[in-house]
């Protein structure tokens, strides 16, 4: 779909949810369901870059780690990608304080979320780099450069127009996944609704709401890793243009 | 103590009972994922003016949570006089949602296809709906059944969301020990070890037909 069209699409939503603020039955809902489209903001960034992290730190000790480090890092992907995100939500909530570690729900939320989908993250920058032509390695050794000096000069940046993408696509699903922290008692958009929804039951209004704004969200994600893509691959299109 | 075998033994039983529930809700979704799924790929090739519209339906599903798919569902349709289960509720969002995502799937399989098939049916005065089964389908479906597969195993992996809407599946069931005997650790591990089994075997199986998919069309 072209960044016009989610350009069209987000005016449209916010237009829809716009209107529907100006009415009476919908207004009531609308300063609780920002608040909590707000912690879900909050949960939805600080796991984005915890997954980012825990994704490139688990392709590189995979592809270049020492033999326990890629054992680890394996482990680590095969786990959270094998079981399921609201699993591993509930396991870091009601299993690790029995084991002695107790951490906040918010804390637990943005860990859950963050491993989970490093985990496919990881997968992503694997993919990005192996998708490097040989050739650049080899131009890398002919220049006698280290290993690292290649990948953060030579294959890193290369790599990283292809990853941008997919990591858009995993941002969405991780600002999809922040609805489940709802079932761990945080106060983020999904839990207003259904908070509102038992006690005024105008489940019509509230639910209508809360999809567009999710829908908003991620068009605005979509949106500016278009606009990232653009930018990134400006230098190398002109390149291949010349 | 930090891990009961007898306790473990004891709720196994019960989990083992649950996990056919999450199998059984994995099974209906898929199928009207894929059957939906096709049937959207389907129509917004046949019926040219469709397409824009599908492709917004289809950003609009992908870019929104299952979980508030699955209260929308329960909740909403109630008031407009269908009532519905929590089983049925969640079987419905899971398809309608995985729908989405095998429509691309089946639109990047048809793309596939060499648009000198399509002449040639059109060059036999064949129908649409017969291209589509004898010489579309055919070539489109098997190289992305991998594809498919992926879904699948993602879809199951969604099933403990229906626990959000109290169906008894294995999420639920474990919940429920939990809240009973105080004693989370050993049903949410057992729920977790689980799904990983079914997805690393499923994993294996998914790589193993793409290799015997890909030697018969080498051949």
């Amino acid at each position: 779909m072209g960044i016009r069209t989610l350009v069209a699409m987000l005016v449209v939503a916010l237009a829809v949810i716009g209107v529907l603020a100006t009415q009476a039955s919908y207004r009531l809902f609308l300063p609780g369901l920002l608040q909590g489209a707000l912690l879900t903001i909050e949960i939805a960034v600080i796991g984005s870059l915890l997954a980012i992290v825990m994704g490139v730190l688990a392709a590189l000790a995979r592809m270049y780690g020492p033999a326990p480090l890629r054992w680890l890092a394996t482990v680590y992907v095969e786990i959270f990608r094998g079981t399921s995100a609201l699993v591993q939500l509930f396991w870091l909530f009601f299993v690790l304080p029995q084991f002695g570690v107790t951490l906040n729900a918010f804390l637990v939320a943005v860990l859950a979320l963050g491993l989970n989908v490093g985990a496919y993250g990881s997968e992503v920058v694997r993919g990005a780099i192996q998708s490097v032509a040989r050739g650049q390695w080899e131009a890398g050794t002919a220049l006698n450069m280290s290993r690292s000096q290649m990948l953060r000069r030579i294959i890193l940046p290369q790599a990283f127009i292809a990853m941008i993408p997919p990591w858009g696509n995993l941002f969405i699903e991780l600002l999809k996944a922040t609805a489940l922290v709802s079932l761990i008692t945080l106060t983020d958009l999904a839990f207003k609704a259904q908070q509102m929804n038992q006690t005024t039951f105008k489940t019509i209004p509230i639910f209508t709401l809360v999809l567009l704004m999710y829908l908003a969200m991620s068009l605005v994600i979509s949106i500016g890793m278009r606009l990232l893509e653009r930018r990134a691959s400006l230098g190398l299109a002109r390149g291949r243009a010349a | 103590m930090i891990w009961d075998w007898s306790f473990t033994l004891q709720i196994l039983p019960v989990l083992a009972h649950a996990a056919i529930i999450s199998i059984e809700a994995t099974l209906l979704g898929f199928v009207i994922a894929a059957s939906l799924g096709l049937v959207l790929a389907v129509v917004r090739i046949a019926v040219p003016w469709t397409g824009w519209t599908i492709s917004v339906l289809v950003e609009l599903i992908r870019s929104t949570p299952l979980l508030i798919q699955i209260f929308f569902i329960y909740f909403v349709f109630p008031k407009f006089g269908l009532v519905i289960d929590a089983f049925t509720a969640g079987v419905v969002a899971i398809g309608v949602h995985y729908a989405a995502y095998c429509s691309e799937v089946y639109r990047a399989g048809f793309d596939n296809i060499h648009r000198g098939q399509w002449e040639a049916a059109i060059a036999l005065n064949l129908s649409a709906w017969t291209t589509f089964r004898d010489i579309i389908i055919p070539q489109a479906i098997p190289p992305i059944v991998p594809a498919l597969g992926n879904y699948l195993v993602a879809l199951f992996k969604e099933t403990p969301l229906l626990s959000a809407i109290a169906v008894l599946e294995l999420m639920q069931t474990a919940k429920i020990i939990g809240s009973e005997t105080f004693r989370y650790t050993e049903p949410m591990t057992l729920v977790g070890l689980f799904f990983l089994a079914m997805s690393l075997v499923s994993a294996a199986l998914i790589r193993a037909l793409e290799r015997l998919l890909n030697r018969r069309t080498v051949r």
